[in-house]
């Protein structure tokens, strides 16, 4: 392998695409080429930096200095300023970072706060599609570690169970628990499936993290596997993440080729094989009952609940379905220890989260801290506030099926218990934030929108409530509704709650609820206009 | 047509799961972008499902159509980030700039308009996707610009 003197990283996600990205690499390309730089500098892709709404980006190393809203035109100066002559562009937005780059550069830009990052800890830095550069950055050692060690599947079970580690799709359930379920299950088929149907609205934390580093996740299927005793596994991508199917494809066909996945993996007796699918467009398949129903070529219907997957699964056998972000821990759990990962977060919700904060704030992204990170930090040190130095009225946590926070709650604790105690959930960790101008109603109306058009139709609470709902709250929007109809949305929701075969029917009420309580006004101000 | 409708379903081996995958690969081989009934029922005749089940299949997902389209599905995100950043507005335009409602595919066959559920490209709301391609930040004028370009190039 050669020896670069710099290194130009360019992050590519959808921001930067639509920024350019790619043109931007081109013109880098043929500059490098005119300037015979080609054997010194090396141009390459990483997944995200998280930072969305800087246009593209590019990164040099080893000077650490990352420039933004870089555009086909600024190429030059940087090639002839910066690589040539090695002097910082200081006319181009830009930030000059030390060693841990993600931290400096959130603090040239202002922001205050540093990120814990676990999950995300390789994501921008290396070239998701080169396995060598994994390697090379610890890729795989959690794995080796396993295989070399002898370490047996059910100390790997204990030690996530030590780990406190909770699943990050929303429900919160122990991970180490699940495994140990599906282990302990008869038959000696097993499954592991790894759920990135990621659809919640707000969320694209899993999208980000297998375009950035698909082989964690890999190497966290393979730990998976191993710890259950499986010999095969599933990831379960969304139809429209195109970037992300690619990549995952590329990984595993790579770790295949050095024998990290297929028979006897790096000469032990350990096989291991792992397939993508691809969905086809629908929310409820997030669910992983209906997932599995996916998966095997049916409608994504919803089973009903018990057997759970532990026990009967894909195809009726025990089957452990884990998030992309609970996986993305694994790793370092196995190499750092469970100790290490309980020094972060809160005593019952360990580790970090990565959430995605949105609307209107000034620094829409993707941030990973500790849990329990208060909400107000997370919207204003990392989101950098409310947009054009308005107020905030409103944040809607955890996707649609979340909950609207009111200033009230802004110094909350982001994690499961505290979240729980103010009738909330955590949810994906998407954080939606309304400025003072925003409609709570007409945000409802979306919300309910949402959910009568991904209700799967199977059970009629959900078919015939999601659509009674958005009725009434789309009379209520249009200023003809009546206070009865902001009771019966209550209702509606609550009898959804207790009659509805899957979460999807049962998660309305949460938006609904929450609303209705915390802005109740918005909806009163709705009504008495039409008594006028 | 780049490969026949056998050859795409001869790729798969006879087994139920990979339905959806082949129901994927015979929409995109096609320039219109959807499933006909020959597709429906090879698939079924292949996997020994019966017709009912592989079409309640199809019908099931959003990506999957019945309809011809047009050269360019034109899928507007409408949830609810998208909404509070001005998704309605995008589609009020939308559907001026082309001449078609939702579910439409303009006669000239070039623009086919769909809503979308979230595309998870939520820190650029509003977005639209175009083909495989994303498109944020939208506003009118930007809109405007991106459509034009694609008539363009039809």
């Amino acid at each position: 392998m050669s020896i670069y003197r710099t290194h130009i990283l360019l992050p590519v996600d959808d921001g930067t695409v639509q920024a350019g990205v790619f043109q931007v690499k081109r013109q880098l390309e043929e500059l490098l080429a005119d300037r015979g730089l080609t054997d010194e500098v090396k141009v390459l892709e990483t997944g995200t930096v998280g930072l969305i709404g800087k246009g593209a980006i590019v990164v040099l190393y080893p000077d650490n200095v990352h420039y933004y809203n870089v555009r086909e035109q600024d190429v030059q100066t940087i090639v002839d300023e910066h690589i040539v002559k090695g002097r910082v562009v200081e006319t181009l937005d830009h930030a000059v970072a030390g060693m841990d780059v993600g931290v400096k550069a959130y603090h040239a830009m202002g922001l205050t706060r540093k990120q814990e990052r676990v999950v995300l800890d390789k994501s921008w830095k290396i070239d998701p599609e080169n396995i060598d550069e994994v390697l090379a950055n610890g890729g795989y050692s959690a794995l080796e570690k396993i295989l070399d060690q002898e370490i047996e599947p059910e100390a790997i079970i204990e030690e996530i169970k030590v780990s406190k580690l909770r699943g990050r799709g929303g429900a919160g359930f122990p991970t180490g628990l699940k495994w140990e379920f599906t282990r302990k299950a008869e038959g000696d088929v097993k499954y592991v499936i790894c759920n990135a149907d990621e659809g919640e609205p707000g969320t694209f934390k899993d999208r980000l993290i297998l375009e950035g580093d698909p082989h964690k996740l890999i190497e966290a299927m393979l730990i998976a596997g191993y710890a259950v005793g499986a010999q095969k596994g599933y990831i379960y991508i969304r139809g429209e993440y195109k970037l992300s199917i690619q990549r995952t494809q590329k990984a595993i066909d790579q770790a295949l080729k050095i024998n990290l996945l297929g028979n006897k993996i790096l000469g032990t007796e350990f096989s291991f094989h792992l397939e993508v699918k691809i969905g086809a467009g629908a929310y409820v398949c997030g669910e992983e009952t209906a997932l599995i129903e996916s998966m095997e070529g049916k409608r994504g219907n919803p089973r009903i609940k018990p057997p759970y997957p532990v026990t009967s699964g894909l195809w009726g056998k025990p089957t452990s379905v884990n998030n992309v972000e609970t996986l993305a821990n694994i790793p370092a759990i196995i190499l750092k220890g469970a100790a290490w990962f309980n020094t972060l977060g809160t005593e019952k919700s360990v580790g970090t989260k990565v959430f995605t904060i949105l609307g209107h704030v000034e620094q829409p992204g993707l941030i990973e801290v500790e849990m329990g990170t208060p909400l107000r930090e997370i919207i204003y040190a990392y989101g950098g506030g409310i947009k054009g130095g308005k107020k905030f009225k409103a944040a809607l946590v955890g996707g649609s099926a979340g909950v609207f926070l009111s200033e009230k709650l802004l110094d909350v604790k982001m994690d499961f218990e505290n979240l729980r105690e103010n009738k909330a959930a955590l949810g994906s960790g998407a954080i939606l934030v309304m400025n003072e101008d925003t409609c709570i109603v007409d945000m409802l109306f979306s919300v309910l929108k949402f959910f009568a058009h991904e209700s799967c139709g199977q059970c009629a609470p959900c078919r015939i409530g999601t659509q009674q709902l958005l009725d009434t709250v789309y009379r209520l929007r249009q200023g003809q509704g009546s206070e009865q109809d902001i009771d019966q949305l209550l209702k509606t929701a609550q009898t959804m709650y207790h009659t509805s075969l899957c979460p999807l029917g049962q998660s309305p009420v949460m938006a609904v609820k929450s609303a209705i309580k915390n802005f109740r006004k918005d909806f009163v101000n709705k009504v008495q206009k039409t008594n006028q | 047509m780049a490969q026949t409708r056998e050859q795409i379903i001869n790729k798969y081996s006879a087994d139920a799961e990979n339905l959806l995958a082949m129901l994927h690969d015979l929409q995109d081989c096609k320039d219109e972008n959807y499933l006909s009934e020959a597709d429906i029922k090879d698939a079924a005749e292949y996997l020994n499902l019966p017709y009912t089940t592989v079409h309640g299949v199809a019908t099931f997902y959003s990506m999957y159509s019945f309809k011809p389209r047009g050269k360019n599905i034109v899928r507007v995100c409408q949830s609810p980030p998208c909404h509070l950043m001005g998704s309605t507005d995008i589609s009020k335009e939308l559907i001026k700039l082309l001449g078609v409602k939702f579910g439409e595919t303009t006669a000239c066959g070039t623009f086919t308009l769909e809503m979308t559920s979230c595309l998870g490209v939520c820190g650029t709301a509003p977005a639209i996707m175009i083909g495989d391609r994303v498109y944020g930040n939208l506003d009118l004028q930007r809109l405007k610009e991106i459509i034009n370009d694609y008539r363009r190039e039809k």
